[in-house]
């Protein structure tokens, strides 16, 4: 199996492993996975990580190792957690929005100035008439908002932006 | 300034490695006991919102106090459970204001917790977190600056919320208030220890490690003025316990043997 070709089933498989607390939403498309190396047999996958506090890092490490050397060519994977590289909410895909949209939650607002208030539309039905209910929801990326017009309780991803490119 | 890209570099030199762990221990008994603190807030915040705010903000600094511990582990100081866990009060590097507790009674029985305590602590110390990160970003420990970086990230948050709490006790009634003075005036005798870098504080500085304590106490003031009006002697070095220096007070005993009580029961546990 050539080279391309291995690593396009690595993100294939990778595509398919979900961030356990945001259910339908891949590594990939959460935008942690920066780097994968083969050699031969051997995977090696390089990750960022999205909170620090975050428990499912742990997990979200296991199932990606799992899912990978399932594959019938791999012998061994080890996947690491990088902090040199720093995640941002920047790094979700189009297709991770999309899919955080259909569970109810919507995707972080693109003008977002660190330490200020900020605000959504409804993933439900679009409207810009809404209100934070509290910053801090049911886990570290998360924000609980209400929607004043389909009067729908709905969360948003925290946005979070690299601390250099802000100052 | 020499850049050290990993912990085997950071070793050849004894005095680099040396102020190193002892800013390591500062920063990780710092986010650790303030997240201890605030877990003992559980089902006992003012009002429902507040409580899921408070158990997100202190999950989220335990996971830093997490990163540098790993930090210290890469050093060959220890594993990091133990040295969250095992560690003695004297050799803790907290700031000792940072271990008192939430109010009078425990969190067991009557808990009559102080909530203008939590909300001064916690703004002194965001501020506090803030402004030292701000110079570690540039720290010539490599794998400390780039975990400062992703701190930074996530941390205006935790400010925000604690600024905006205390802008609304303090323009709120009068009970509000006084609570609020009597727990600033309880505080800045601590403040010398909470912004103070320890017995390293020459070292750290000289190796760029992070900025120097005149520095730091500037930065500081301008955070804090933007919120509070301040007393003129604020660094007057006249705190009871120098937890920099490992000076503790008997709070962080009740404290550390409450975390790590389910941990002694069987140290070899696998979780």
């Amino acid at each position: 199996m050539s080279m391309e070709l291995k690593q396009k089933e690595i993100y294939e498989t990778l595509k398919k492993v979900d961030d356990p607390e945001l259910t339908a939403v891949s590594v990939v498309d959460l935008g942690m996975v920066h780097k994968v190396s083969i050699d031969g047999g051997t995977v090696s996958i390089t990750m960022v990580p999205t909170f620090a506090g975050c428990p499912a890092l742990d997990f979200i490490q296991k199932n990606v190792q799992t899912a990978v050397q399932k594959l019938h060519w791999v012998m061994d994977c080890q996947v690491t957690f990088s902090f040199q590289l720093t995640w941002s909410t920047t790094s979700i895909t189009n297709h991770g929005k999309q899919q955080l949209k259909k569970h109810g939650i919507a995707p972080p607002p693109e003008n977002y100035i660190p330490g200020d208030e900020w605000t959504v539309d409804c993933p439900y039905c679009g409207s810009a008439f809404t209100s934070m209910e509290n910053v801090f929801g049911p886990t570290a990326c998360r924000s609980i908002l209400y929607c004043a017009a389909c009067k729908n309780p709905f969360e948003a991803m925290k946005p979070v932006l690299d601390h250099h490119t802000i100052t | 300034m020499k850049r050290i890209d990993t912990a085997k570099e950071a070793k050849q030199n004894p005095s680099y490695f040396e102020a190193l762990v002892e800013l390591l221990f500062q920063l990780a008994d710092d986010d650790f006991i303030i997240s201890f603190r605030g877990s003992e807030w559980l089902g006992l915040a003012p009002h429902i919102e507040e409580d899921v705010a408070l158990s997100s903000i202190t999950q989220n600094t335990m996971g830093h106090a997490s990163l540098y511990y790993h930090l210290l582990e890469d050093l060959d100081i220890g594993n990091a459970d133990k040295l969250a866990h095992e560690r003695q009060a004297v050799e803790r590097r907290n700031a000792s204001y940072f271990e008192r507790k939430n109010g009078e009674g425990s969190y067991l029985q009557e808990p009559y917790y102080d909530w203008a305590l939590t909300v001064v602590r916690q703004f002194l110390f965001e501020t506090m977190k803030k402004v030292k990160l701000e110079t570690i970003i540039n720290s010539s420990y490599q794998p400390l600056a780039d975990i400062a970086n992703k701190v930074l990230m996530e941390q205006p948050y935790h400010l925000a919320h604690w600024r905006m709490w205390l802008k609304q006790l303090l323009g709120s009634t009068e009970e509000a208030q006084n609570k609020v003075q009597f727990q600033l005036e309880a505080a800045w005798p601590a403040c010398a220890d909470i912004i103070g870098l320890g017995p390293k504080a020459f070292e750290l500085e000289k190796h760029h490690l992070i900025a120097g304590e005149d520095y730091l106490r500037k930065q500081w003031l301008k955070e804090l003025e933007q919120s509070l009006s301040l007393p003129s002697s604020l660094f007057v070095d006249n705190h009871p316990a120098r937890g920099r220096y490992g000076e503790h007070t008997a709070d962080l005993d009740q404290a550390l043997s409450t975390l790590s009580e389910v941990y002694n029961s069987d140290q070899k546990a696998v979780w």
